[in-house]
């Protein structure tokens, strides 16, 4: 069942990634009604870092009047992302305020207060048609400039991944459109509106990296996206890039796990897709490249999928960034009686929130409210039976088994003997487990510890080398105050030779010299020249002069 | 038995070259113990183990000493280093004091009266400032030994608790796991 109407996909072969689960994927709940443009909120609040890397430079004041899409923080590091205003109005403040993050803790953030003009700044930078006229690296820029990050949820910088490097060779673009978390179904949603935007999104990509092939992987659950990528793809008569359709398992969306099953291949350990020639993009992160590209306009908003049992009206909005959450519940018709919990993700990988007035940012692709009828009672974790069934469903073939008496113990070499930073924490092991034991916590809490004794590591040697220095210094300054009191001594009593004459000194040392050369003579078997043929007097005198001297202390 | 006397001999004369030469190529400076002990150490320099530092700390260390008297370092330090030295884990000599939050010095400027006697106590050049002038904590290089507070005349520093943000945290060990409960 892999056809779908496409000539390359039948001859196609897939691979498999160890381990998965076949989960009842809830998405049909959000795809009832149509996508919703939700309207502006009164403020929107948009936190800095909404990205993996360094958070960027604001570059605007409290009180400065702002349009959509005007630039407000400035990535200055290679790895980070620019922000812009999601609409026309003032900034009303640059502080902390909460954030969607599992810690709860606040975080830096510009806070607009909209003025319902929702006004495009008049200084963007021009559409870059058509595309083929650019180089790389003026599209990167505009990429950069746009503050495209993953949209998938790992929200790292795009325009950092579309530079792999003078020595990698990108031979084929991986698009991402497998949407395996049960609830989410906003990249389908994407795909079937707007699939000639995403297709035009590969083919500037697929310029940028100079890679001549592209696949499409997208999960066998979404026939409609596929059949809107397929349309494009045959209207645009292009014949290098293909749709591959794959059986939904979860977890085929993620990165090293979709590329195995596209391409056989496995990414190293430690390593990239570019290692292995590969660089993989979501679909909505090349609709965000076509809009910064082709219209000039920054990421400033998204498709957010707001569904669950807990919410009257689950769909499908496209929300600009920094829009509350709780305004968002309120678009999809508010929460239902039983709401058990408010999920920031899908149920697998996402993380509770505990507070509705929170800002989505370009990280945010599913807000899924629980009901308890529709979820089973949290159970406690009991006793690990030894079962195995956490081995038997991890994708990236660890042993989550191992892992947890590892973390549990707190033994953090074993952690990362037993691999751990090759976890995707995509939760299967947890799923199965029929102890209930809260497995990815565990791994998330040890990472983070080993994360945490690293930079301990690194900041003890750094104090250890200032604590050396120290005492190399200290030592120092002991030993030369100590000689130049002893000089000073010295001077004092007139001992030693600091208090010789300089004269006598120079002929002394002149002596010395010739006394050094005779002896070498001497000792080479050279006497004086002149002692032949000398008188019997002559002969005494010389004598005498000798005892004299061997009298004389030398 | 003469035979086996020169044998034995012989051997004796050969395996004491041998060690000998061993002794001098092999030749190892210093005590790569107390290094690898003192990689261990949180280099807060602050004594409260008793010794003038984390150094003199990771010698005594090898020389016998208990490896639980270093409250900074805690419990992972402990176990970090009964690992490497093969001893049994033993129980924190202070683990009131190893519990204290992660904290820096901090010097009330209005109230510093320049006497520099702070800069000359901080183990780790962390503390900036000059004679009659003013002086300040360098964040980032204080360990938080509170090797400074004892100098101070007027008393005008104290210790700030490091904030974590959003970087810094980190996910809590799991609660709601009752296994862990029973078993350990």
């Amino acid at each position: 069942m892999h056809s779908h109407g496409s000539t390359f996909s039948t001859k196609r072969k897939l691979w498999h990634f160890h381990g998965g689960l076949h989960l009842e994927d809830h998405k049909s709940m959000s795809l009832q009604s149509p996508i919703v443009s939700v309207p502006v909120p009164e403020k929107v609040i948009m936190p800095l870092q909404q990205h993996i890397g360094e958070p960027p430079e604001v570059i605007v004041a409290v009180g400065d009047k702002v349009e959509k899409g005007q630039l407000l923080a400035q990535a200055k590091d290679y790895v980070s992302a620019s922000l812009h205003a999601s609409t026309s109005g003032s900034v009303i403040a640059i502080d902390q305020q909460a954030v969607p993050h599992p810690s709860g803790l606040k975080d830096l953030c510009i806070t607009i207060e909209a003025d319902g003009k929702d006004a495009w700044y008049s200084d963007l930078p021009e559409p870059m048609q058509p595309f083929q006229d650019f180089s790389a690296a003026e599209l990167r820029e505009r990429i950069r400039w746009a503050g495209i990050v993953g949209l998938g949820g790992a929200t790292f910088p795009s325009g950092v991944k579309l530079n792999p490097g003078p020595n990698k060779d990108i031979q084929t673009l991986i698009v991402n459109a497998a949407e395996c978390e049960p609830y989410i179904s906003c990249d389908d949603a994407l795909m079937q509106s707007h699939a000639d935007e995403i297709l035009q999104g590969i083919l500037i990509t697929l310029h940028v990296l100079q890679a001549d092939h592209c696949l499409i992987g997208i999960e066998d659950n979404k026939p409609e996206a596929v059949k809107a990528m397929q349309a494009a793809i045959d209207q645009a008569e292009t014949e290098n890039i293909e749709i591959i359709v794959i059986p939904t398992i979860y977890p085929s969306g993620g990165e090293k796990q979709l590329i195995k099953i596209l391409t056989g291949l496995e990414v190293p350990r430690h390593g990239i897709p570019a290692d292995i020639g590969l660089v993989c993009h979501n679909v909505a992160t090349l609709f965000a490249i076509y809009e910064a590209v082709e219209l000039g306009h920054p990421l400033i908003s998204r498709l957010v999928t707001v569904t669950g049992e807990g919410v009257a009206e689950p769909k499908n909005m496209r929300v600009a960034n920094g829009t509350p959450i709780n305004y968002l519940i309120e678009q999809a018709g508010g929460y239902q009686k039983t709401v058990k919990e408010l999920i920031l993700g899908g149920p697998m990988m996402g993380f509770t929130l505990n507070d509705d007035n929170l800002p989505a940012s370009k990280g945010t692709n599913c807000i899924l409210v629980t009901t308890y009828e529709n979820t089973p009672p949290n159970s406690e974790a009991i006793a690990c039976i030894r079962c195995g069934k956490c081995a038997s469903v991890c994708p990236a073939n660890l042993l989550p088994q191992q892992l947890y008496w590892f973390a549990r113990a707190k033994d953090f070499d074993n952690v990362q003997e037993y691999n751990l930073f090759d976890c995707i924490e995509c939760g299967c092991c947890a799923h199965v487990c029929p102890s209930h034991i809260p497995l990815v916590q565990y791994y998330r809490f040890a990472k983070t510890e080993v994360w945490d004794r690293e930079e301990e590591k690194r900041k003890s040697d750094i104090a250890r080398r200032r604590h050396e220095f120290r005492e190399a210094r200290l030592a120092r300054i002991k030993a030369e105050k100590q000689a130049k009191l002893r000089k000073k001594k010295d001077a004092l009593t007139g001992k030693g030779s600091a208090s010789k004459d300089p004269q006598k000194a120079a002929i002394e040392a002149a002596m010395k010299r010739v006394a050094e050369k005779k002896k070498q003579l001497m000792d080479a078997g050279v006497k004086p020249a002149n002692t032949e043929g000398l008188t019997e007097a002559q002969k005494k005198q010389i004598e005498a002069v000798d005892k004299r001297r061997e009298k004389r202390p030398s | 038995m003469i035979t086996a006397i020169i044998t034995i001999s012989l051997l004796a004369i050969l395996f004491g070259l041998l060690l000998g030469y061993s002794s001098i190529k092999f030749h190892v400076d210093g005590d790569p113990i107390v290094d690898q002990i003192d990689s261990l150490l949180p280099q807060t320099q602050c004594g409260q183990c008793g010794y003038a530092g984390c150094r003199p700390y990771a010698e005594a260390i090898a020389e016998g000493e208990i490896a639980n008297k270093c409250p900074p370092g805690g419990e992972v330090t402990m176990i970090a280093l009964s690992e490497l030295l093969g001893r049994d884990p033993v129980t924190l000599e202070d683990a009131e004091a190893a519990e204290k939050p992660k904290s820096v010095a901090y010097i009330v400027e209005e109230e510093c009266i320049g006497c520099t006697l702070c800069i000359q106590a901080c183990p780790v050049d962390a503390i900036l400032g000059a004679a009659k002038s003013m002086h300040t904590v360098i964040k980032s290089e204080c360990t938080g030994c509170e090797l400074c507070i004892p100098p101070c005349p007027v008393e005008c520093i104290h210790m700030h608790p490091v904030e974590t943000g959003i970087t810094g945290w980190k996910w809590p060990f799991p609660q709601n796991d009752q296994s862990v409960q029973e078993t350990s």
